[in-house]
């Protein structure tokens, strides 16, 4: 059964034809031990369908440790949004199902200029003084 | 992510708390979202953008 309906579909359609550049989600999964990433991979699936200008990337985690090192992935199910040679540096770990997904679909939206971050100038200055590294981790649930 | 996309320095991650228990007993998450900066700076709940920018971002940026 698809995890989508057609009103879904034709939603993210909409959606991804306003990408102004092709978005690439790089999905990492494993066969054994994880519960959710079926559930991931299944998504993942029918989303990289929607839209020429957004692909679907699939390695597994056992087997492709080096693509795993480079995009920083340490468990499973994992995404990377990233666009042609550019990586912002936004990931998921877990399936991306309700919130997820949510923050999912913007991600996409904002990798493929689609919206600009449109922050506040408060708030762009303080992005623009950073002076290390800064790691943010969002934790949600799908409600 | 917005934040990410704005700047090379700041990365960000989701991560689903129901299928990492080990990061909600690491984290103390006690509600959602929670947000940790650099394991070191914590926000519960969901605040205003610029309170969030703001605390986030202020222990890791050049005194002004």
């Amino acid at each position: 059964m698809a995890l989508l309906s057609d009103a879904d579909r034709q939603e993210l359609q909409k959606t991804f034809a306003e990408l102004k550049q092709p978005v690439k989600l790089v999905f990492f999964t494993q066969t054994l031990n994880c519960e959710t990433c079926d559930a991931a991979k299944q998504i993942l699936d029918e989303v990289g369908k929607i839209s020429d200008k957004l692909t679907v990337e699939e390695h597994d985690f056992i087997l492709e440790q080096q693509a795993a090192a480079t995009y920083g992935i340490s468990r499973v199910p994992a995404i990377a949004v990233v666009a042609n040679g550019s990586d912002p540096g936004i990931r998921f770990f877990g399936a991306p199902m309700g919130y997820e997904f949510a923050s999912l679909l913007e991600a996409i939206i904002l990798v493929g200029g689609a919206e600009d971050a449109d922050l506040a100038e408060t708030s762009q200055q303080l992005i623009g003084s950073v002076k290390e590294p800064v790691d943010i981790k969002v934790f949600v649930t799908p409600t | 992510m917005r934040m990410a996309v704005s700047s090379d320095q700041v990365k960000a991650t989701v991560v689903g708390a129901a299928e990492f228990p080990e990061d909600v007993r690491k984290y103390r998450i006690s509600g959602v979202p929670k947000t940790v900066v650099n394991e070191k700076v914590e926000i519960l709940g969901a605040v205003p953008e610029e309170e969030y920018v703001r605390e986030s971002l202020t222990p890791f940026t050049v005194t002004q």
